[in-house]
């Protein structure tokens, strides 16, 4: 095969790979800026937290509380993390978020933000800002894959493979069961609803936390990909936020669409001109934001 | 001000006192050691606070008095960023009084904390940084370049790999002064071997995902696969191409420039063996190294790392310097290492030249095989002694305005 | 703002460098304009950007290497940046300005980014390593900036020309304006203004004024690095202006004071600091809203003048702020 297609072909699959994230964070993102209206700034740090909770399990929860053997595999933390981070969510949203209801928006983006911060830096107390390697991938998924034009560790494909399925259902959920109809009539009109006798309020705890275990499950996911850091959360929730704002704020196909779409592009950038690669998303937003305000699938 | 004045006060009054008495002259009545290094980076586990550790152990072995004024470490972290580091610095020097600075893990932190110590008068020690820039284009009379730089890791290891048939290369580099000098010093060497650079892409430092980098290096075509850059970026990068199956052909091989024993261990043997590599010391090279070593490990849980043996090497020398000056005045005692010979566990015989180079020799080390390893921390062998004059750019080639052609 | 406390003010700037280290003090000058600037912004004209820090390291990089590279002198320098964040603002407030709310932060966010990038990228700023040993000149060609208390007072003089400035537009017409539309845009559009320019020449000044203290900064530390246009410095200048007090003259000032002695005090702590600093933000946003200046504020006025109602109506709508925009 032709180097150069050979080159494309492989940084497109890392791309995607990528991008899997991104669609994973964003799609959190959108379903709770879709109920709440609130910019979640603090899905970064929960995928984060997703992560260090899978590494904990792994290497030091069982020495803490004095069975060392005791070591929580990836599977369970797959399940596991998620289900903390989301009630840790549920947590944020009970005891702070409500409290700002009929406040300017701006101020569930700042809480959100401080929220962050205080993630952050806690970890970075314990942990190498660098990061620290996960080395818990399962027996099962270790080795490599033969693509014809690069080989693919397993790992990283069943990582795109499960986020590709959350995504579908999620955005299935969502858009095509009845519940997922009273999310969005909530969304629409959160008093209407109400008078229909359901617990809005409930609705919004939980899909807030729903938000934050998608963000968490991403993080154990990533966590054997790119090592767990108290900063890998900062540095990939700017550019989720691109992709919800490209996508549309708040629409789902959107943001799993864009997501992988732009890990996609991102990685062909990396081939043809490596300096602009970091740099595309944005550009790609800017112009989206000058041709079409409100995002590739949102609704004016 | 204040300060500043004060201080001016106190230099007058002890002038006068002084002038009748010839005795030492220390400033602030304490000689003060700064360890700067990147404390919770990706090189924390070569320097970080195990450097701290080491220049204790020396202050300790000094006997903890210099011309019987108390010695103090004070240390800090620099985050590896270059801002931060020069800031703590200037406040080091302009306020705490610090005499000498030392470490400085990261090149870019390197240059510029050497630049602004020498503006100071302050000496700066630095065995951290490997960027051969600290004694060529920026080098400073008050700047001493003490353990390795990247001349000396990219000739010593060129070497032996195109010997073995190491011919066409490909570089990932970090990107900053660091990558790019091993980078630069690598390609002279590769070329003026009979090798030859097929290309090279650049990475953020730090990074944590290098697999779109591998791709773009396995698909040169490359034999080489070399890494200009350091700490955790290289293992991060060494254990991927084992996850991406490259060099499983035999036809490329995956080469660190700069690794530590404290890499080596982060990998594991069975990932690392065969590793080659330059470094400046190994714990287990003789009765002396062992001795340092077992003390250290009993204070800081590892075993020492060339940086942190030579940051207790630095104190070390720098006290006794301080000592036969009679005083902590930068330039004085700059003088005075340029006239001593340096013997202690982490060299023989060793000096400094006029661009602030230290000239020691160096050696060309192996990972072992798990089955060579012996005991938790028997990690590498060494394979040959590279002499300091192989080892270092020669003056002659030297770039630094201060050496008289 | 009252003659006595224009001479408080400076009464204490002369003074400070006696007590503390002079370095430190021209810090906290330099985030003070910083965020006196972004207050510009977000305290009158209710537009919240999350990408402050693109004109404050943008103008930074521009100074420091029109200094280092040309040898110009360093007020040039300082106007350079000034220059170089009204030329920033006016690109970035132009597309931001299309949007509100949210959608206003975000878009400043990723557009910083890109500035960012370049900065990583450019050859000119020196990426990772950043644009080193900036040489502090002479001021006028006579003045030497190597003294520190020579740089000491030009800062100081820098920072009392913008403050009295960005005092002197807050109380203008134009400012009046500002507020109107930072209460409610579509009243002060259908009083006839044009809103758009408004805003844009709000952002384009408080761009060009962070620009200064970008390029101020880079001669105190003879530095422009990363960190300068990196989004957490945005961050930090929302706190900065947030504890202090959004939309108080005083308020982002007393707030920069104390984020950056924060810093410089717990430093020992390490990442505790962020966790501090991530804490403050919560408790600002939950019960502090007003700002240290903001409750100190309301309580004298609730001691002294009775005027609370009054006071309790502007909070009202500051916190309102976007929401009752279309």
């Amino acid at each position: 095969m032709d180097p150069f297609i050979k080159s494309v072909l492989s940084q497109a699959m890392l791309g995607l790979n990528n991008g899997a994230f991104y669609a994973l964070l964003s799609l959190g993102l959108a379903v709770i800026f879709g109920l709440l209206n609130i910019v979640n700034f603090a899905h970064g740090a929960f995928y984060m937290l997703g992560a260090f909770l899978a590494l904990i399990g792994l290497t030091q929860f069982g020495g803490w509380i004095g069975m060392p053997e005791l070591s929580i595999g990836f599977w369970w933390a797959l399940l596991l993390s998620p289900l903390l981070v989301g009630l840790f969510g549920i947590v944020i949203e009970r005891t702070m978020l409500k409290r700002l209801a009929g406040l300017d928006h701006l101020y569930g983006l700042l809480l959100t933000f401080g929220v962050a911060l205080v993630l952050q830096g806690f970890f970075g107390n314990f942990y190498n800002m660098a990061g620290t390697p996960y080395p818990g991938i399962p027996p099962s998924l270790r080795g490599v894959v033969d693509l014809g034009f690069m080989y693919f560790p397993k790992y990283r494909l069943f990582a795109l493979l499960f986020s590709l399925a959350v995504c579908f259902v999620t955005w299935y959920a969502i858009e095509r069961t009845k519940l997922g109809a009273l999310l969005r009539a909530s969304t629409e009109n959160p008093k209407l609803v109400e008078a229909f006798g359901v617990n809005v309020p409930l609705l919004v705890t939980l899909t807030y936390g729903f938000g934050c275990a998608l963000a968490g499950l991403a993080g154990v996911m990533a966590a054997p990909i790119y090592s767990v850091s108290p900063l890998m959360g900062s540095e990939i929730i700017i550019v989720v936020f691109a992709v919800v704002v490209i996508g549309g704020m708040g629409s789902i196909l959107g943001a799993i669409v864009t997501g992988l779409g732009l890990g996609l592009i991102e990685g062909v950038v990396k081939v043809l001109y490596p300096p602009a690669a970091s740099l595309v998303v944005f550009v790609i937003m800017a112009i989206v934001l000058m041709v079409r305000p409100s995002g590739l699938f949102g609704r004016e | 001000m204040k300060k500043h004045l004060t201080k001016q006060l106190y230099a007058i009054v002890a002038g006068v006192l002084l002038s009748s008495a010839a005795q030492a002259q220390i400033s602030g009545d304490v000689v003060k050691i700064g360890i700067l290094n990147g404390m919770t980076g990706p090189y924390a586990s070569i320097s970080g606070k195990g450097s701290v550790v080491a220049a204790q152990m020396a202050v300790e072995d000094f006997g903890g008095k210099v011309l019987d004024k108390p010695i103090q470490i004070v240390s800090a972290d620099h985050q590896n960023k270059p801002d931060v580091g020069a800031t703590i610095a200037r406040q080091w020097i302009e306020r705490d009084g610090v005499d000498m600075i030392a470490d400085m893990d990261t090149s870019s932190v390197g240059i510029a904390v050497q630049k602004l110590a020498a503006e100071k008068g302050v000496i700066t020690m630095n065995t951290g940084s490997g960027t051969t820039a600290l004694t060529n284009k920026e080098c400073t009379p008050l700047g001493i370049h003490y353990a390795y730089d990247t001349y000396a890791l990219a000739a010593g290891l060129a070497e032996p790999i195109i010997r073995e048939g190491g011919k066409k290369w490909f570089f990932i580099t970090a990107d900053y002064v660091f990558g790019h000098s091993l980078e630069q010093d690598a390609t002279k060497v590769v070329k003026a071997r009979g090798g030859e650079v097929l290309g090279s892409v650049r990475h953020p430092f730090p990074s944590t995902d290098f697999s779109s980098y591998l791709l773009q290096a396995q698909n040169s075509g490359a034999d080489v696969i070399a890494l200009a850059n350091a700490g955790q970026d290289t293992t991060n990068a060494i254990r991927q191409a084992a996850e991406f199956g490259i060099g499983r052909d035999g036809k490329q091989q995956i080469v660190g420039l700069l690794v530590f024993s404290a890499d080596v261990k982060a990998l594991g043997l069975a990932v690392a063996q065969g590793l080659k590599f330059v470094d400046s010391w190994y714990w287990d090279m003789n009765d002396e190294t062992r001795a340092f070593a077992k003390r250290f490990m009993q204070r800081h849980g590892a075993a020492p790392t060339s940086d942190q043996a030579a940051v207790y090497s630095v104190v070390l020398q720098y006290l006794k310097a301080v000592e036969a000056a009679g005083t902590d005045e930068g330039k004085a005692v700059r003088a005075q290492l340029g006239k001593m010979k340096f013997n202690d566990m982490y060299h023989k015989n060793a000096w400094v030249r006029e661009d602030g180079r230290v000239m020691h020799d160096m050696y060309l080390m192996q990972a072992k095989s798990p089955k060579e390893s012996t005991g938790e921390w028997d990690l590498v062998k060494i394979l040959e002694v590279i002499p300091a004059e192989k080892a270092f750019i020669p003056l002659s080639e030297s770039e630094c305005p201060l050496v008289k052609k | 703002m009252t003659r006595k406390q224009w001479f408080l003010l400076l009464g204490l700037g002369v003074v400070a460098p006696f007590v503390l280290y002079p370095v430190f003090v021209m810090k906290m000058l330099c985030f003070a304009l910083f965020a006196c600037a972004f207050n510009l912004l977000l305290g009158y004209t209710g537009l919240l950007s999350f990408g402050h820090a693109a004109f404050f390291g943008g103008a930074a990089y521009v100074a420091g290497y029109a200094v280092k590279s040309w040898g110009v002198p360093p007020e040039i320098g300082i106007l350079i940046g000034l220059g170089v964040g009204a030329i920033l603002g006016a690109a970035v407030g132009a597309l931001a300005i299309r949007r509100q709310g949210i959608y206003f932060a975000m878009v400043t966010l990723a557009l910083a980014q890109i500035v960012y990038f370049v900065a990583v990228k450019a050859p000119f700023t020196g990426g990772e390593d950043g644009l080193q040993g900036i040489p502090r000149g002479r001021l006028f060609g006579i003045v030497d900036l190597n003294d520190t208390m020579n740089m000491y007072y030009f800062v100081l003089a820098i920072f009392l020309l913008a403050f009295w400035s960005i005092a002197r537009i807050i109380d203008s017409p134009f400012g009046q304006v500002l507020k109107a539309i930072r209460e409610n845009e579509a009243r002060a559009l259908s009083l006839g203004y044009d809103v758009d320019r408004f805003k844009l020449l709000a952002f384009v000044l408080s761009a060009a004024l962070a620009g200064l203290a970008g390029a101020t900064k880079a001669l105190v530390f003879q530095f422009a690095s990363l960190t300068d246009v990196h989004w957490t410095t945005s961050g930090e200048v929302v706190l900065m202006t947030l504890l202090g007090g959004v939309g108080t003259l005083f308020g982002p000032m007393v707030g920069a004071f104390t984020v950056v002695a924060l810093h410089s005090e717990l430093s020992a702590l390490g990442s505790w600091v962020t966790v501090i600093i991530g804490a403050t933000f919560i408790v600002c946003v939950l019960v502090f809203r007003r700002g240290i200046v903001g409750e100190l504020q309301a309580l004298a006025q609730r001691h002294f003048w009775g005027r609370r109602e009054a006071n309790e109506a502007e909070l009202a709508q500051i916190e309102q702020g976007s929401k009752s925009k279309p």
